[in-house]
């Protein structure tokens, strides 16, 4: 097997792309998909200051170190969720790649800044934990990028991630969901612009960057996330993939280019207000993630983070 | 050979040589799901694996 630029021995195969990758050219090829997201979108101006969401898993290392190299200026933010030892280990990875790199991390600890973790907000509240858990980052990302005068969230949504929720939203035909189901959302209401550079990547794609690139990242499956619905979703797509390679690109991108315009008149763009309790936008009295606060007073757990680089870390 | 899976993990023993394709299909491992890693670095579907080998095959889906 040989590389399809070089002719040296491959080390990947893209089935997909019908392309064979040594190490070199396969790193370059997936900056390049990056860069391409960045352009077709008109993401980020020069000099821009982004903040990416960073879990300790593969996509947020990547999309970290593709804009570090790429040459953008990023720094982390870490959310504490509270998931056991799956949580620490995860934010170990984190402040590992903080320290090789010398960036600048903010860790918001739930449990010490909102009274709550993941697993008491699904025990307090009857939901799937992935619920609380998605609400809860999407509050602090939104709130820490307002006022910390980012001009950027940015997210490790990979092709994969896409595919899969799109799958699950046309199951359902969740059409106001469908329409803002974009690489990119522009800042509007309080919100700040939100970014997905990684969507020409798969998941397999960015794994393979990680390990080529030397990135540590936790590999095990989330104990919250284990035979949720979103698995059950990449897991058909794959089966997808693996008879006719390229399925995944197709759905998403046909989307992109061919449907997803159609669902703008379905968004919800009702006028928001301000939440009297955190300032966020809201279309409620009060957000839905000051109701999650308020429903899971007094189920809180104690939280203790043992891996943390001071010199580099903010804790919020 | 060893191999090293995941979510848990835990390792077993295979007996080599055989080749990484032969071996996913052995686990029953859809190869879009999967990478295989030895030494650091990434082993291609062509290879040949030794049976004294030692590898990991690394789940590459997350439900986050």
């Amino acid at each position: 097997m040989k590389c399809r630029v070089c002719r040296e021995p491959a080390v990947i195969a893209l089935r997909r792309h019908n392309a064979n990758f040594c190490s070199d050219h396969f790193l370059r090829y997936c900056r390049q998909q990056v860069d391409r997201v960045i352009d077709d979108y008109d993401m980020f101006a020069p000099g821009e200051r982004l903040l990416v969401a960073v879990s300790g898993g593969k996509d947020s290392l990547a999309v970290w170190d593709i804009l570090r190299e790429l040459g953008y200026a990023a720094d982390g933010l870490y959310v504490g969720l509270g998931i056991d030892d799956y949580s620490d280990v995860s934010l170990s990875f984190v402040t590992d790649f903080v320290s090789r790199h010398g960036l600048e991390l903010t860790i918001v600890d739930l449990a010490d800044s909102y009274g709550f973790d993941v697993p008491s907000a699904a025990e307090a509240t009857g939901r799937v934990p992935c619920s609380a858990c998605g609400l809860s980052k999407r509050h602090v990302f939104d709130k820490a990028a307002v006022d910390g005068g980012y001009d950027a969230v940015v997210t490790g949504h990979n092709l994969d991630d896409e595919a899969a929720v799109l799958y699950g939203n046309v199951m359902r035909w969740q059409v106001d969901y469908l329409g803002r189901q974009r690489p990119l959302l522009e800042a509007r209401d309080g919100f700040p612009r939100k970014a997905k550079p990684l969507v020409r990547l798969t998941e397999r794609e960015t794994a393979a960057y990680c390990v080529l690139r030397g990135i540590d990242y936790q590999v095990e499956e989330c104990p919250m996330a284990i035979g949720n619905k979103h698995l059950g979703f990449k897991e058909a797509l794959n089966l997808l993939e693996d008879r006719s390679p390229g399925s995944k690109a197709e759905f998403y991108f046909g989307y992109l280019k061919r449907v997803v315009d159609r669902f703008t008149d379905f968004e919800d763009r009702g006028s928001l207000g301000t939440c009297p309790s955190c300032g966020s936008p809201t279309d409620a009295e009060t957000c839905a993630f000051c109701r999650l606060v308020s429903r899971t007073a007094g189920h809180s757990q104690p939280v203790a983070f043992t891996t943390r680089n001071e010199a580099t870390v903010r804790q919020h | 050979m060893k191999v090293l899976l995941r979510n848990p993990s835990r390792e077993i023993e295979i007996p080599g040589p055989m080749s990484v394709t032969k071996l996913l299909r052995k686990l029953d491992l859809n190869r879009e799901s999967v990478l295989v890693i030895g030494s650091g670095t990434l082993i291609p579907a062509d290879s040949m694996l030794a049976d004294d080998a030692e590898i990991e095959i690394r789940p590459v889906i997350s439900g986050g």
